[in-house]
C-alpha cells in the first residue's frame, strides 16, 4: 500500500488547485446541509409546540385551527366528558381557544405577514408549561391589553412592549412579552377569549385543548368522540397535531434542496475531476517510479482515489462547519399548512452532519474515479519515458 | 486572424480538461437559469395581473370574509365599471396532495372581468343552468383526466361536508401566465348549503375583484372604496391586483431569498471550476510565455491570448448551458405545468446566463495574466515543469 503521507503531501503540493476544489465542494455541502437544517428546524419547532399529554379537539377534516370551528354547544358537550382531567378548582382541565390570523407589517421589510392572535382562557398557560412571562405583565384590562410572544414582538410593527396594534376594530396595547421556549407560540399574540369573541365577532371557538385524567385512554376517548352523533369533532395528540403542520413546507424545502444539491454537486464533481486529472498528468513519472518499485496497479488506484476523497471530505467538513453557524440565525417564514408566520432556527443534527459528509465523500469518489483508473492503467514503460 | 487560431489551439490543447470545464460551466449555468426561472414563475400571478383591476379584501386579513352586500356599494363608487366576488374553498380532492385552487364565483361577472379565462359561451350557459356546475382549467382537467359531465367530489375544509360538483366546462388561458389550474364553481351553491348548516356564514364572500375605467386613477378609486367602509364592522383594504398577488408572494419571502442566495453560490462554483482550469493553464505555460516575450510579443499580446482563451471556454460553457436550460425548462414546464403555469425561461434569464459566463471568463483570467506579466523572462525560461 502506498503510505497515506504521500497522498497527503500531494494535496499540499498544489495548494491553489486543491483549495479551489475544496471550496467548491464546501459550497455544495453548505447548501445541502442548509436546506436540511431548515426543514429540521421547522419540524423541531412545531414538535416542541405540542405538549406531551395534551389533546386538541378541532372540527373534523379541518386539519388546522385556521379552518376549524367548534361551536359552544359542542364545546360544552366535550367539557362534560368524564375522561377529561380536573384542574385545581375541580373544573375540567381544558382551554377553549379562538385562533385568528391578522395581517401585520414586518419590521424588517414592511411586507405583510399573517400573524396569529390567540384568544385564551387562564388554563391555557397551565396546559403549556413552557410559556413564561419575561417582560411587562399580564393584562389587567383585557378589553384593550394583550401580550405578545417574543418573536412576534421582535418581528412585527406594533407588537413590541408598550406599542399598539389595531385589529378587530380596536386599538390594543402590548403590556407583556412572553417566551415560549422557541416554540410556535413565540410567533403569536394572545388576548382574553371573551374579548376576542367580541372584537372578531366570532361566536365560536377554534379549538379545545385539554388533558385526559388517564392518558392511556386516548384511543378509546378518540373513538367515543368520533362516534358521538352530536359532535363533528376529531381529537388529536397535541404533539402530533403540531408536527403535522410542518408537512407542506418541509416537503417543499426537502425536495427543492435535494434537487438543487444534486445539480449543484455535478459542478463540484467536475471541478474535482479536473483537479485529479491534472494531478495524474503532473505525476506520470512518479506513478511510473512507484510501479517500478513494485506497487501494484490497485494501490495506485486507491492512492489517487484516497486523495480525491480526502479533498472532498475536507470540503465537506468545511461546508458542514459553515452550515453549523447558520444555526445562530432565526428566520421567519409562512408555514403553508397554517398560512401563518412562524419563526424557527436552522437546526443542525448529527444525522444531517453525517449525511452531508457522506454526500461530499460520494462527490470525491465520483470525481476521482476516472482519473484514478487512468493513473492505474498507465504502462510503466511509457511513464518512465515521459 | 492568426491570433484567433492561436487562442483556439491553446483552448483546445488539453481536450479533456477543456471539455470538462465547458461541461461544468454549462451545468452550473443551467442550474442558475432554472432557479431564476423558478423565481420568475413564482411571480407569474403578479405578471398576469391587469392594471385596470383592483381587489378589495378584509382589512385585517384575507382569511376574513366580507358581506355580499358590499357589491352594490362598490359598484356605486365613481370609476368602478364592474364587480365580481369569490370565495376560497380549499377542499380536498381524494388526498390533500392533489392540491389545486378552488374558488366559488359568480359565473357571468367573473368571466366578464377576467377575459383571460377563455370559456365557450355554451359552457358558461351550462354553468348558469347547473347549480352544482364547475368550470375547470385545461391543465387540471388533463392532470386528473376529467371530462365534461364528470362528477367530482371534494371534501370541504373551510366549508365542511362532502361536496359534489359536475364539470360543465373547461377553460383555457389566453396568455402564457394565465393560471389554467383553477376549479371554479358557483358561489350560490355553497351559500345555500350554508343557509341550512351555519346561518352565521350566509352571504359572506372572500374578496371582490373590480374593473376600473382608468388605471391611472387606481389609487384614488381604491381609497374611495376603503373610506366607504371605514368604521363598519368589516373594514376593507383595496389594492391593485398586482399588489394583491405580491402580498401573497411575499409570504414565501424567505424561500425566495434563499433561492436567490443559492443562485449566487452556483456562480461561485462556476468561478471556482474556471479559475482552477485557468490556474493550471498558467502553470503549464510559464516558460512558453517567457519564450514568446523573447520573440518580442508584448504584455498586452499575452493578456489578449490568455483572456481570449478564458473567454472562449467560458462562452462555450455559457452557450451550452443556455441550450440545456432551454431543453430542461421546457421539460419542467410540461411536467409541472399544473403547479407552475408560467415556467418558461425568459430572454432576460438567458441574457443573464450569458453575462455571468462572460464575467466568469474575465475574472478567471486575472490571476494567470498577472502571473504571465510579473515573471521575468529569465525566470520564466528557467522553469522546468
Amino acid at each position: 500500500m502506498i503510505p497515506a503521507g504521500y497522498t497527503f503531501r500531494n494535496i499540499l503540493q498544489h495548494k491553489v488547485t486543491s483549495a479551489l476544489t475544496i471550496l467548491g465542494i464546501s459550497l455544495v455541502v453548505f447548501v445541502f446541509s442548509g436546506s436540511l437544517m431548515l426543514s429540521h428546524g421547522l419540524k423541531a419547532t412545531l414538535v416542541a409546540t405540542g405538549t406531551d399529554g395534551n389533546v386538541i379537539a378541532i372540527r373534523k377534516s379541518s386539519q388546522t385551527e385556521v379552518m376549524s370551528i367548534v361551536d359552544y354547544e359542542q364545546a360544552r358537550i366535550l367539557a362534560t366528558s368524564p375522561e377529561i382531567a380536573r384542574d385545581e378548582n375541580d373544573a375540567p382541565f381544558l382551554t377553549n381557544e379562538i385562533y385568528v390570523l391578522i395581517g401585520l407589517k414586518s419590521r424588517s421589510n414592511g411586507d405583510e405577514a399573517q400573524v396569529v392572535v390567540r384568544g385564551v382562557t387562564p388554563n391555557s398557560m397551565k396546559l403549556r408549561p413552557m410559556i413564561k412571562m419575561v417582560e411587562g405583565r399580564m393584562w389587567n384590562d383585557p378589553g384593550s391589553e394583550i401580550i405578545a410572544g417574543s418573536e412576534a414582538a421582535k418581528r412585527f410593527i406594533g407588537c413590541g412592549l408598550g406599542e399598539q396594534v389595531r385589529f378587530g376594530a380596536r386599538q390594543w396595547t402590548v403590556v407583556g412579552i412572553f417566551d415560549a421556549g422557541g416554540t410556535g407560540f413565540d410567533s403569536e399574540l394572545r388576548c382574553e377569549i371573551n374579548q376576542a369573541t367580541d372584537a372578531f365577532r366570532r361566536p365560536v371557538y377554534s379549538s379545545v385543548t385539554f388533558r385526559l385524567a388517564d392518558t392511556s385512554g386516548f384511543a378509546a376517548f378518540k373513538q367515543k368522540i368520533e362516534d358521538d352523533r352530536r359532535l363533528t369533532l376529531e381529537i388529536k395528540q397535541e404533539k402530533e397535531y403540531y408536527e403535522a403542520q410542518s408537512r407542506y413546507t418541509t416537503t417543499f424545502i426537502s425536495i427543492a434542496g435535494s434537487v438543487i444539491s444534486i445539480v449543484f454537486s455535478l459542478g463540484a464533481i467536475i471541478g474535482a475531476m479536473i483537479t485529479m486529472y491534472a494531478a495524474v498528468a503532473n505525476r506520470v513519472k512518479e506513478i511510473g517510479t512507484l510501479r517500478a518499485l513494485g506497487f501494484s496497479r490497485f494501490s495506485i488506484l486507491t492512492s489517487f482515489l484516497t486523495e480525491s476523497m480526502l479533498i472532498a471530505l475536507s470540503g465537506g467538513a468545511l461546508g458542514v462547519l459553515a452550515a453549523y453557524f447558520l444555526g445562530f440565525f432565526r428566520i421567519s417564514t409562512t408555514n403553508w399548512d397554517t398560512f401563518s408566520e412562524i419563526a424557527f432556527n436552522f437546526e443542525m443534527s448529527w444525522a444531517i452532519a453525517i449525511s452531508a459528509l457522506v454526500f461530499s465523500l460520494l462527490m470525491g469518489i465520483i470525481g476521482g474515479f476516472l482519473p484514478a483508473v487512468r493513473a492505474a492503467r498507465l504502462k510503466i514503460i511509457d511513464t518512465l519515458r515521459a | 486572424m492568426k491570433v484567433f487560431k492561436l487562442i483556439f489551439k491553446n483552448a483546445a490543447r488539453r481536450k479533456l480538461r477543456a471539455f470538462l470545464t465547458i461541461l461544468g460551466i454549462a451545468l452550473a449555468v443551467m442550474a442558475f437559469g432554472l432557479i431564476r426561472t423558478f423565481i420568475d414563475a413564482w411571480y407569474a400571478g403578479a405578471r398576469a395581473a391587469q392594471p385596470d383591476r383592483l381587489v378589495t379584501r378584509h382589512a385585517v386579513s384575507i382569511v376574513f370574509d366580507l358581506p355580499i352586500a358590499y357589491k352594490d356599494q362598490i359598484l356605486s363608487i365613481d370609476g368602478v365599471e364592474d364587480v365580481t366576488y369569490a370565495i376560497w374553498f380549499g377542499g380536498i380532492y381524494i388526498d390533500p396532495s392533489n392540491f389545486f385552487p378552488q374558488m366559488g364565483v359568480e359565473p357571468e361577472s367573473f368571466f366578464r372581468i377576467f377575459p383571460e379565462f377563455i370559456l365557450a359561451r355554451d359552457q358558461l350557459e351550462a354553468l348558469v343552468r347547473e347549480k352544482r356546475g364547475a368550470v375547470v382549467g385545461r391543465k387540471v382537467a388533463d392532470r386528473f383526466g376529467w371530462k365534461i359531465g364528470d362528477k367530482i367530489n371534494l371534501i370541504g375544509t373551510i366549508y365542511p361536508g362532502n361536496w359534489e360538483f359536475i364539470i360543465t366546462g373547461i377553460y383555457t388561458g389566453r396568455d402564457v401566465d394565465t393560471d389554467e389550474t383553477m376549479f371554479l364553481f358557483r358561489f350560490d351553491y355553497v351559500d345555500e348549503v350554508m343557509k341550512q348548516e351555519s346561518p352565521g356564514r350566509v352571504g359572506e364572500v372572500g374578496w371582490y375583484a373590480l374593473k376600473i375605467d382608468d388605471p391611472s386613477r387606481a389609487a384614488e378609486i381604491a381609497s374611495a372604496i376603503d373610506r366607504r367602509f371605514d368604521n363598519s364592522w368589516a373594514e376593507t383594504k383595496t389594492e391593485t391586483e398586482k399588489q394583491f398577488q405580491l402580498s401573497f408572494i411575499s409570504m414565501a419571502g424567505a424561500i425566495i431569498v434563499g433561492l436567490r442566495i443559492i443562485s449566487y453560490l452556483i456562480i461561485g462554483v462556476i468561478l471556482l471550476v474556471m479559475i482552477n482550469t485557468m490556474a493550471m493553464t498558467a502553470r503549464e505555460r510559464v516558460s512558453e510565455n517567457a519564450f514568446m516575450r523573447t520573440l518580442g510579443f508584448r504584455g498586452y499580446h499575452l493578456t489578449g491570448l490568455i483572456l481570449g482563451e478564458s473567454l472562449i471556454i467560458a462562452a462555450a460553457g455559457g452557450i451550452t448551458g443556455m441550450g440545456l436550460l432551454y431543453l430542461v425548462s421546457n421539460g419542467v414546464r410540461v411536467a409541472l405545468s399544473q403547479y407552475f403555469p408560467g415556467f418558461e425561461a425568459s430572454l432576460l434569464v438567458y441574457m443573464t446566463c450569458l453575462v455571468v459566463a462572460i464575467l466568469v471568463g474575465i475574472i478567471a483570467s486575472i490571476f494567470p495574466v498577472q502571473r504571465a506579466l510579473r515573471i521575468s523572462i529569465v525566470d520564466g525560461l528557467r522553469v522546468v515543469d
